[in-house]
């Protein structure tokens, strides 16, 4: 950079630092602008919404924090959190899963790939097509029943898998962890690849057993990718729609928080209360996230 | 002591047996769905889910899955939204880490944190006003209203290719300096094609997620012109509610380009998604 200097006449360095910052300039530009259309610009306008009482058509009326108010005082709002409890013990099955699974993947065994490949592929999966998928298996004269009844299950005593409150929300669940065990597991495959293989000859000819090598060797190694993945898990929680949106509509106790915001905001036309909703989101989301940094912070050091 | 390293044969067929089972969990719930796609109405309504369809060769479901169920435009609707996307994802994504691999700058810092910050809030809460933005740029119930929504980039993308550029040297940049190169032909010449690798990392995940992605189309796209392959799926809801083999078909549909992606780039869908996690 300091050879060519001479090389150019009128003060090329000036010449230069106009055209890094053009560059800059012209670069960054496109993606901040999206950036802030988007998300910031949206961001802030929901706060103001927040304050609200909205149709999203007629004129706005400001109301101050009644919205506010109103979510805290009438309980019908925050049940839906209750929701979360079911997908949040889904996801920690699902990283324990995940996790004997990549440490069974780190062994020699046949077939490897197939079954690797077999419980990721649903990751990459249509969540509509997965939604169907499930309200196949679990509809009255639907797969699983035909299989409980192959496995002599009596007719009577097979449950409403959607249909019975207390279990909708672990059919639900469980579609969830069916989904997104694959994609975990891959993570964990990719944490403990990157362990050093020394570790492990060294502790085989120390006659170290399997279990000792996942406890002394596997475990330090991949903890902080393992506190990530429940941190995600707490958020992936709290954020579930989609399945309740495609299989259930949210019916029969399966509503969750932001798919009750959703339709606070595009069946009832309540803008003002469903951005109260997602700034509450948000900031529970915003929470969590200063935790997990503490968190893993204070792992690593 | 030698039986340690070579674990004793029944813990290796439980092991077998475990992952076998999982894999079952797997398969049961879209085997049924394959034999569904190919039954006849009748025999979907009088024979046991769990059973083979008399015949693999009976595609009437699939033709009316994919005239009658909207799912030729919903593909072509997915190929124009996904590739426009996809391209305006990697420009904006390679042009950003450029930008902060290559130059100090006053902001540099903030630029970054925008980004990680962005990753952080769940966007799907804030589409009230996404919604009210989109109706004030004109653009609701048209195609570009999700490009543009897909248009930008993320801090993983960003991490995918910041992590691949340290590893270009910057005696390139230099060298193309001096023969006077400007940056922009430096970016387009030198840097672009050689980030080749992490791009074809970022169109995969990038791409797999647009395509399943629902509730964006969902929300932007309304018109039945318009539909996408999730929103053609989902409206199979209603009126083939009674007729399953008809959206079991649909559901096959939909799953085959995954399949055959999956199939032709598992590896570097393995290690895009390591990528991703390791800084995220």
């Amino acid at each position: 950079m300091i050879k060519h200097r001479e090389k150019k006449e009128k003060s090329p360095l000036r010449q230069m630092e106009m055209e890094r910052r053009i560059t800059i300039c012209a670069f960054l530009a496109i993606p901040l602008i999206l950036l802030m259309i988007f998300t910031y610009i949206p961001m802030l306008k929901m706060v103001q919404y927040s304050t609200w009482r909205w149709d999203g058509f007629r004129d706005p009326k400001f109301i101050g924090i009644d919205n506010y108010k109103k979510l805290l005082s009438d309980p019908r709002y925050f049940t839906a959190f209750k929701t979360s409890g079911y997908y949040f013990v889904g996801s920690i099955a699902q990283i324990a899963v995940a996790l004997y699974f990549a440490v069974i993947f780190s062994y020699k065994m046949r077939a490897k790939n197939f079954f690797k490949g077999v419980l990721f592929f649903p990751s990459l999966l249509n969540g509509v097509a997965i939604g169907f998928v499930f309200l196949y298996l679990f509809k009255g004269d639907g797969s699983l029943n035909a299989l409980l009844i192959a496995l002599g299950i009596p007719q009577e005593k097979l449950p409403l898998w959607l249909g019975n409150p207390k279990l909708v929300n672990w059919s639900l669940t469980f579609s969830s962890v069916w989904r997104y065990m694959g994609n975990n597991m891959i993570m964990f495959v990719g944490a403990i690849e990157s362990i050093p293989g020394e570790l492990f000859e060294a502790s085989d000819i120390d006659g170290a057993s399997k279990w000792q090598q996942f406890k002394h060797i596997i475990m330090p190694n991949i903890r902080t990718i393992i506190s990530l993945n429940m941190i995600l898990a707490v958020k992936g929680a709290i954020s579930v729609y989609e399945a309740p949106l495609i299989i259930t509509g949210g019916i029969g106790g399966s509503m969750t928080f932001v798919l009750q915001t959703l339709n606070t905001a595009f069946t009832d036309k309540k803008i003002g209360l469903a951005s109260a909703m997602g700034v509450v989101l948000l900031l529970i989301v915003l929470l969590i996230t200063v935790i997990q940094k503490r968190f893993i912070e204070g792992k690593e050091e | 002591m030698n039986g340690v390293k070579d674990q004793s044969t029944s813990i290796k067929i439980v092991r077998y047996a475990i992952t076998i089972l999982a894999c079952l969990v797997v398969l049961l719930p879209l085997m049924v769905v394959l034999f569904g796609a190919f039954k006849t109405n009748k025999e979907l309504l009088t024979t046991n889910p769990l059973s083979l369809p008399s015949s693999f060769g009976f595609l009437d479901n699939f033709k009316k899955a994919w005239t009658q169920g909207n799912m030729a435009r919903g593909f072509i609707n997915t190929f124009i939204v996904v590739g426009i996307s996809i391209m305006a994802t990697v420009l904006t994504g390679t042009m950003t880490a450029y930008i902060l691999d290559r130059f100090k700058f006053k902001g540099r810092k903030t630029v970054k944190f925008l980004f990680l910050l962005a990753s952080l809030i769940p966007s799907i809460t804030m589409q009230m006003s996404v919604f009210q933005i989109i109706v004030g740029l004109g653009i609701y119930n048209t195609r570009l209203s999700v490009i543009l929504l897909f248009a930008g980039t993320d801090i993983i993308s960003i991490y995918i290719f910041l992590q691949f550029l340290e590893g270009i040297s910057y005696s390139l940049d230099e060298a193309a300096i001096v023969d006077g190169a400007s940056f922009a032909q430096i970016f387009f010449k030198i840097i672009f094609p050689l980030l080749q690798p992490a791009i074809i990392t970022v169109v995969i995940i990038k791409g797999v997620g647009f395509y399943n992605d629902f509730y964006t189309p969902f929300l932007y796209m309304k018109s039945k012109s318009l539909q996408v392959v999730s929103t053609a799926l989902f409206a199979f809801k209603g009126p083939y509610g009674t007729q399953w083999e008809v959206i079991c078909a649909g559901v096959i549909i939909t799953m085959i380009p995954t399949l055959i992606i999956f199939l032709a780039l598992q590896d570097q869908i393995y290690s895009g998604l390591t990528q991703g996690s390791v800084k995220g």
